[in-house]
């Protein structure tokens, strides 16, 4: 099976969606000829031609509205926003319009075909605005869908399940391993299910929870932990919205005991969520209070960027915690 | 409020009505266009000018440089728009306020930011007023007007309608000027900026330097229009296209754009044509969307050799007074680098403060909580870590904190 890192795994799904559908567009800023800034989008103009793949002007409230608009006409765009960071002026478009089409018009209209694409994530010397995660924003918004992959096989499967998946789509991807994450990716078409997480490591005394660019960070961890004789189960949740909250119970009944981690900052943050469905789910279960690894309550920093990360150090401390407590 | 006559037939206008000229008084040579008049600029502004523009380029080049080797995560070139963004500078009062995108150092180098300065917010020190926060040429300058640049394109441009219109009732005589790529004139934070500061009469000088690109989109595919200065008709509002490698004409152009509006309280839009010489950033390669021959074509237009050439024939600057120059900022570069570089991280405190006035009790928990696990794990967070060990910290020559 060839090897893909997941830039190339998320322009193969968008040749492929756009090679077997003509009614699939990529734009945004720096799509067209260029493919991007991260060269998500590279020869998808050449192959396709400028009508279905180019460059917007830079507006991204300008971009998630056309999109919407074309979503609505039966298109199935892919809008790329250059950086989750900059996806702010298109927070209306996508909150009170992306969200709320299909139900407003008691399903007379929808703009099910819409897919929005953006990077995130911080780890990259890109201090408050290259490195936001600002995932729970959108996982307050029913009507949307939140995906985030983990790695290039996933990514792929995960992005051709959102352009063709019924419902609006974002697709936050982990910048910081466009490059870095490289794993097997069939050339094929396929699919992986929204919705549905995935146990990524089977064990029995405590539970983590993660997604995107906290796995590999989780990974970390968890080798540390098993040197010490703990055994942990892991889960990718790979769609916040909605998420598999069967997958996560159904592993705390096992192990009674849950970490939950993320990047974002802690208050508001979505571990709060799990936190808050895994005690309902699970209270007579639990050994131990459920702990949460993520970033601190302020902007994202540029020079302390690595004491403020949620990282391998401190996801060990809070696995060591969870069992000692 | 509409007031035009009635017609009766469908008779449409397609946009094309309004042709812009481009204002130019200095030929590439040096010398005035036929007619054109210089602004009145005595020796020692133009010098002033000039050495700006100078040093903004020279710290470009040694600055990039340095991100290649390196030393520096990122940085951006205000390379061939010294210019534009020197000469509005100066025909402003060093009070009126700056709200720039992020290209416009030399704006801070003309109202002298030290190379100190710029060097701390590069390394992000723990001089840097900003506090180690923000990627590389995120400048700011309390003391010299020059509000703290955001990553976000056009954010500043309504803030710049706003804070003007402070100044307007504060009486002070005082006006904003904000900088903006012909990119971020794209985003509906421009259009929301302009219609404002006509309706409320604000004096605000809409600066755009229309570089040609926005990273790697042409302006061709940026708007269908002829640029973006005809917008200004359809708020009301006085505007200007001026050859933005032509000292003199932006200098002159702002001079009485200032005059509109501080003395009439109408805000003025500037379109500045010019050309993004250098990549869009030290992540960018040009070469992946515009040829050699195009950036050539435009080296040939250096607005700092069209002014080194007018002040030669004034004999106002000589070749030896230019190599001194040169030299003298190369090494001023290099010696401001290799101090802020040896300088520490700020404190680790500095990760909760300023979120708001004061540290809230979750944030000083979180802080606690992560010195915690820093002392258990020293080695891991070094940067964290040498601010928790006063034998260290006492060692430090700290200087008096600037926060200007």
């Amino acid at each position: 099976m060839p090897t893909k890192n997941m830039l190339q795994a998320i322009n193969n799904a968008l040749d492929i969606a756009m090679g077997e559908d003509d009614k699939v567009l990529c734009f945004g800023e720096d799509v067209g000829s260029f493919g991007g800034v991260f060269r998500a989008t590279s020869h998808l103009q050449e192959k396709y031609g400028r009508a279905r793949c180019f460059n917007t002007p830079l507006v991204e409230q300008g971009i998630i509205g056309f999109a919407n608009g074309l979503a609505a006409q039966g298109s199935v765009p892919v809008a790329e926003i250059q950086f989750a960071d900059y996806i702010f002026p298109a927070f209306d478009q996508i909150v009170n319009e992306t969200a709320k089409f299909r139900y407003r018009s008691g399903d007379l209209f929808n703009v099910g075909g819409l897919t929005i694409r953006a990077p995130y994530g911080g780890g990259i010397a890109g201090g408050l605005y290259h490195s936001q995660s600002p995932e729970a924003y959108f996982t307050h918004t029913p009507g949307l869908k939140v995906v985030i992959p983990r790695d290039p096989y996933q990514a792929k499967g995960l992005l051709l399940a959102a352009i063709r998946d019924p419902d609006p789509v974002i697709f936050f991807e982990p910048k910081r391993l466009y490059r870095a994450s490289v794993g097997e990716v069939p050339e094929e078409d396929y699919q992986l299910p929204l919705g549905e997480a995935e146990v990524t490591k089977e064990g029995t005394d405590v539970t983590l929870v993660g997604w995107g660019a906290q796995m590999e960070v989780i990974d970390r961890a968890v080798e540390l932990a098993e040197k010490d004789g703990i055994s942990c189960e892991v889960i990718d949740l790979r769609s916040l919205l909605p998420w598999d909250q069967d997958s996560v119970a159904e592993s705390v009944f096992k192990t009674g005991r849950l970490v939950v981690t993320h990047e974002a900052p802690r208050t508001g943050g979505f571990a709060g969520e799990i936190a808050a469905v895994v005690q309902e789910r699970c209270f007579l279960y639990l050994e131990s209070p459920i702990a949460r690894v993520t970033g601190m309550d302020t902007p994202f920093p540029l020079t302390l960027e690595k004491e403020y990360l949620a990282d391998h150090l401190k996801i060990v401390e809070a696995i060591r915690a969870t069992v000692n407590f | 409020m509409t007031t035009t006559a009635d017609i009766h037939e469908p008779t449409f206008l397609a946009g094309d009505e309004f042709s812009i000229p481009t204002f130019r008084l200095l030929k590439q040579d040096g010398t005035l266009f036929d007619g054109a008049r210089a602004p009145d600029l005595e020796h020692d502004k133009a010098l002033a000018i000039y050495h700006a523009m100078v040093a903004t380029r020279v710290l470009d080049e040694r600055m990039l440089a340095a991100q290649r080797q390196g030393r520096l995560s990122f940085y951006m070139q205000c390379t061939g728009e010294e210019a534009a963004v020197v000469g509005a500078t100066a025909a402003l009062d060093d009070a009126d306020m700056i709200m720039a995108q992020y290209r416009e150092q030399g704006a801070l180098v003309y109202r002298g930011f030290t190379f100190d300065e710029f060097m701390n917010q590069l390394f992000g020190n723990e001089l840097d007023y900003g506090k180690g926060r923000q990627m590389p040429i995120h400048y700011g300058s309390r003391k010299l007007h020059y509000m703290t640049i955001s990553s976000p394109l056009g954010t500043q441009i309504p803030q710049a309608t706003g804070y003007a219109y402070g100044q307007k009732l504060a009486g002070d005589g005082k006006c904003t000027t904000v900088f903006f790529g012909e990119g971020a004139a794209s985003e509906g934070d421009f259009h929301a900026a302009l219609n404002m500061a006509a309706v409320h009469e604000v004096p605000v000088i809409f600066f755009c330097r229309n570089n040609g690109y926005a990273i790697s989109t042409p302006s061709i595919e940026q708007f269908a229009a002829d640029g973006v200065a005809p917008r200004a008709f359809g708020y009301r509002m006085h505007v200007i296209r001026v050859d933005g490698n032509d000292i003199l004409a932006v200098y002159s152009a702002t001079q009485e754009a200032r005059r509109i509006a501080v003395e009439n309280n109408k805000p003025v839009l500037i379109e500045a044509m010019s050309y993004r010489l250098a990549a869009h950033s030290s992540s960018d390669d040009p070469s992946g969307y515009r040829s050699k021959k195009e950036e050539e074509a435009w080296r040939e237009k250096d607005p700092i050799l069209r002014m080194q050439r007018w002040l030669i024939d004034l004999g106002w600057w000589n070749d030896d007074e230019e190599k001194a120059l040169q030299e003298s900022l190369r090494r001023e570069v290099l010696e401001t680098m290799k101090r802020a570089e040896k300088r520490p991280p700020p404190p680790l405190d500095s990760l909760v403060t300023d979120v708001y006035a004061d540290v809230t009790p979750e944030l000083q928990r979180q802080l606690d909580a992560l010195k915690t696990h820093i002392r258990q794990y020293p080695d891991a967070y070094p940067k964290g870590a040498r601010s928790l060990d006063p034998d260290v910290r006492a060692g430090d020559d700290v200087a008096a904190k600037g926060g200007e």
